[in-house]
Order: structure tokens, then sequence, then C-alpha cells
């Protein structure tokens, strides 16, 4: 089919992130686009400028693993466990090297990403009254309300070079259909130049038709469609696997020293050639720990009309 | 701590949910004397149900059974901007007499810190924004210092109406629960006041873990300690593997 953007996600990553881009891999805890970050990695691009409201283990090893420049961000932990610790010697000790930041609340850097998807210079807000953040971020401004006269802040529009993003199914043009938590990805895909979508599976377009309430992102701004079933793991993605909590909380422990981090992504990263791989290795036993039982959502009638 | 803090939540509340013990206490709240209370994430969750407890803010379990799953942006905007949250729970690294909070940085410069810690997350507008805030930490002196190293998220500010008068649509915080008690605010100069200490604990104990000259409340009261019931629902069906609670 001449319309397809089915792509390797080896080929995804080689032809649409450059060096020193700018990277939206989004997904708020939920539908991490973890394949995609290790390809990024595996290809050792780098002066990335990465941006994500949670940096997440995914920035952890990318910064770890020496492709960023600086990171954008509005909350860098693990949570309910504790430090992301290759970003914090990035920022603490320059390991590998300095990382340059820039620091919202989530409620900032959301709003940046609307602004650049709705084709806006900024948007205002009503948050950052009296707190240090905007005397250490100059994108942080105060402004008046022109009809109240109101004291508001404003952020700049966000648009990067690349959003990434995983999904639960798209079908070959990009058209894709999430559901459980959506986080900002819909802004992130139209506020970015380029689009990768990675899906859990790809569909026909009549399934994508049968229920368009649930499609996220038009595959009219899609560049590349890759299909990498667990491309997710140790984030979840609704209704196929749960989040890997157990995972989560070993990052710890992982991610503390520079030899712990270096020998993961030496085995997990470096040393596999792709998302297959890692799936292989991580065994039947992981993914029957972390596949959910069933629980249908009934279907709803559209209805047809002649 | 957890059952003090599920305390402050009233039935039908609206409730800003913060990651880590605030998860615990508004789950136990929820299944104790507040079952019509609406839990709402900031990954974009209202009246979450979950069947277990999360260790994220974002989690499967939010979801499946919720009222409502919608993008972020529509949270912060309608919900919290919006001016629909009774209740905000925050944690912090470090908080002061006014109850402004820290998580950012500890140390003297932003740009090289002793300890970078997680930033704001939803806290900066939570504390603005929610009707009225809650906050949780364990009480250490040098989480109390007599100045943060940074402000990430306001509480009564400089104190008297300095918070009022910056615009604040929320009230900020209302109590301060530690591990050694729980603090409420003066109605003037808006500076935490000790209302109760844990079973057990002295106010010597408590002045030790605090950098400022601490005011006590007269008389002061001790908390209620959980029942053999609200422990097994912590321990047994909350917490079982003691992520929350060690």
């Amino acid at each position: 089919m001449s319309s397809s953007k089915v792509t390797k996600m080896r080929d995804a990553v080689a032809r649409l992130v450059d060096d020193g881009d700018s990277v939206l891999a989004e997904g708020f805890t939920h539908l991490i686009p973890f394949a995609a970050g290790h390809e990024i990695i595996r290809q050792r691009k780098k002066d990335l400028t990465l941006c994500r409201l949670t940096p997440d283990l995914i920035y952890d090893q990318m910064v770890a693993a020496g492709v960023a420049k600086k990171l954008v961000f509005s909350w860098t932990g693990n949570p309910g466990v504790g430090s992301l610790h290759g970003i914090r010697r990035a920022v603490e000790k320059g390991i590998p090297h300095e990382l340059e930041i820039e620091e919202y609340s989530h409620f900032g850097l959301a709003t940046r990403i609307k602004a650049g998807a709705s084709g806006l210079p900024f948007l205002p807000l009503r948050t950052y009254h009296g707190t240090d953040l905007p005397k250490v971020n100059p994108r942080i401004q105060p402004i008046q309300c022109p009809f109240t006269g109101e004291a508001l802040y404003a952020v700049p529009a966000l648009n990067p070079d690349v959003a990434i993003l995983h999904a639960q199914r798209a079908d070959a043009s990009g058209n894709t259909q999430v559901w459980g938590l959506t986080g900002v990805q819909k802004e992130a895909a139209f506020a970015a130049k380029k689009v990768i979508v990675v899906v859990e599976e790809i569909v026909d377009e009549d399934a994508i038709r049968a229920d368009p309430n649930r499609t996220m992102v038009p595959g009219v701004i899609v560049d590349a469609v890759v299909e990498e079933p667990y491309g997710a793991h140790p984030s979840f993605v609704q209704g196929y696997y749960d989040r890997d909590n157990d995972f989560y909380v070993e990052w710890e422990g992982i991610g503390k020293t520079e030899e712990g981090m270096k020998a993961y992504l030496d085995e997990w990263v470096y040393g596999l050639e792709g998302r297959k791989d890692y799936v292989e290795k991580l065994g039947r036993s992981v993914r029957e720990r972390l596949a959910p039982e069933p629980f249908l959502s009934p279907a709803v009638n559209y209805g047809l009309y002649r | 701590m957890a059952y003090a803090a599920a305390r402050e939540i009233a039935d039908g509340d609206v409730i800003f949910v913060g990651v880590g013990l605030p998860n615990l206490a508004v789950n136990l709240a929820l299944r104790l004397h507040a079952p019509k209370a609406q839990l709402v994430y900031e990954a974009g969750v209202y009246g979450a149900r979950p069947s277990r407890l999360p260790l994220s803010i974002g989690d499967p379990c939010l979801v499946t059974g919720a009222l409502q799953v919608m993008p972020m942006n529509e949270c912060f905007l309608y919900f919290l901007q919006g001016g629909r949250i009774d209740v905000g729970f925050l944690g912090a690294a470090q908080i002061d007499r006014f109850g402004n909070l820290n998580t950012t940085i500890v140390g003297s410069d932003y740009h090289h810190p002793k300890v970078r810690l997680p930033g704001s997350g939803g806290a900066a507008e939570i504390s603005w924004l929610a009707k009225k805030t809650v906050i949780l930490l364990p009480q250490k002196r040098n989480k109390f210092p007599e100045k943060l190293d940074f402000r990430t998220s306001v509480g009564h500010l400089d104190g008297g109406r300095s918070r009022e008068e910056l615009g604040a649509p929320g009230k900020g915080p209302e109590r301060v629960i530690t591990n050694l008690g729980v603090y409420g605010f003066d109605p003037e100069s808006r500076e935490m006041v000790l209302e109760a200490v844990h079973p057990g604990v002295s106010v010597d104990e408590v002045r030790s873990e605090v950098s400022w000259p601490l005011r006590v409340k007269e008389p002061l009261s001790t908390t209620t300690l959980p029942d053999a019931n609200v422990l097994s629902l912590l321990r047994e069906e909350l917490d079982p593997k003691g992520i929350y609670l060690g």
C-alpha cells in the first residue's frame, strides 16, 4: 500500500532523529516509548535536547548513555521509589558530561506543549506566583491579563523536532488509538515537526473507523509507524501489560552507581539488536506476571445513517 | 502519619492525590470514613477506585473502574485551575515555618546543587490553586530549616496576609503531618503551630527536629492511634509489600 508509513524501529530512528534535535518522547507513566529510547542509545545519537514531563527511567538511561546535552522537564524522580541517579550524576557531577536543565512544573510544561500544538507563541496560566521557579527559568514570565489586569504567568510554545509516542494500536497510515492515561501525547504529536508512533499492534483502517472517539493522533501528522510489541516495558500499556513495578524498584539499585548503569546498558541496550531480543531475554515468566486479566468495555452504538 | 492524614479528608471531598504517602492516606480514607471522596490523579483520572495501592502516580489500576479519564491538560486546566479541587496533598524535602515547600534542590547554588531533588511536578500549582492543602513529610531538623534552599511551592509565603495579597485562589496549607505530630497554622501570623503529638512523643523531641523556635498550642493534644482494624487494612490490604510503611 503506497500510503503505508510502517517502518522498522532502526530505520525510523535513523531517518527521523538527527543529532542536535529536540525530542519529546511522551507518555505519562503509561506508554513510555522505551524501545525507541533504547534504539536512540544504540545509534549513539548526540546533543539531543530531551523534553518530557517526567524523564523517568528512559531519560535516565539516555542521559547516562550520553545522548543528551539538555533536559527539559517538570518532575525528575522514580515515582514511589526514589531518584533518577543517572540524571543526578549529570546535574550534580557532570557525568558523563555537563547537562543543561530547563525546569517547569507539570502544568507549565504541559501548557508549553499545548501552545506548541495550538500554533500560539505562548499561553498564560495561573501558577508560579511566589515560587523560585521563574528566577531560575527565564522562560517563565509574568504577564498581565489585558481584560482584568490579573497577574498571570506565561510560558512559550514548545515545538520539538520529533515527538515519539507509544500506543495500543494504529493503522498503516498512522491513525493512532489510545485508551487509559492519555497524558500530553496528543498535544506532543501536534506540536512536533516529525512524529514517530510505536504501537503494540498495527490494525486495519476499518478497526480505527469502528471507534473514532478513541483516535488520539490523526495519520496526517504521523511520519512513521513502528510495530513493536512490549515496546513500552517496564512502563505499561493499558489492557496489554502491567507496569513492572518490581523493575522500577530494582532500578534504584541498578542506576545508583556508574558501573551498575553501564552494565545495564551493555546488557539490555547495546548488547541487543532490538526490542524483539529484549522481549525474548525478558522471558515468559515476566510477561506472565505482567499480563492483566481481561476487563472489556462494552461496545457503544455509533448508529448507521443513510 | 497515613492515618492522621486520612482523618483530614471529609466524605465527598474532591482530592488531588500526590505521589508517595498521600497515595496511601487517601486510599485509606476511601475505605474508612470517606467512601464518597473523589480521587483526582494528575495523570488525568477523576473518581479513581484503585483495586491496589499504586506505586506510582500513574498506574493502570487508576484507570480501570474510574469515573473519568482525561488528558493531563484538562485535569490541570479544569479541575485545578478551574477551582474544583477541595484538598491537595503534598510531600516535600524541606518546609519552612509558613508551610512553603522545597522539592527542587539541596544546596545554595541551583546550577550546582548538593542534591538534585525531583522538582515541582504538580506541586507548585496544587499548592496555589487547591482550596486547601495538607502536607506530609518525615520530621528531621534539616527538613525544617530557617530558610528553604529553594521555594518550589508556596504555603503562607511570608506569613500574615501575604499569600492572599499575592492573589492566591486557594487558602494554602491547613495541616502539616509528620512522624512526630500534627501542626496547624496560626490564623493571624500564619506560622506553623504544633497542635498534637503522636503517642509517646515529647515536645522536646519535636523541638529538637525544628530549626526555628517552635510555637506549641496549649493544651497540646495527642493523636489517636489507628486501631487493629485500620492497621490490618494498612498493612495487609493497602501496603502488603511495605513500600510505604516500611
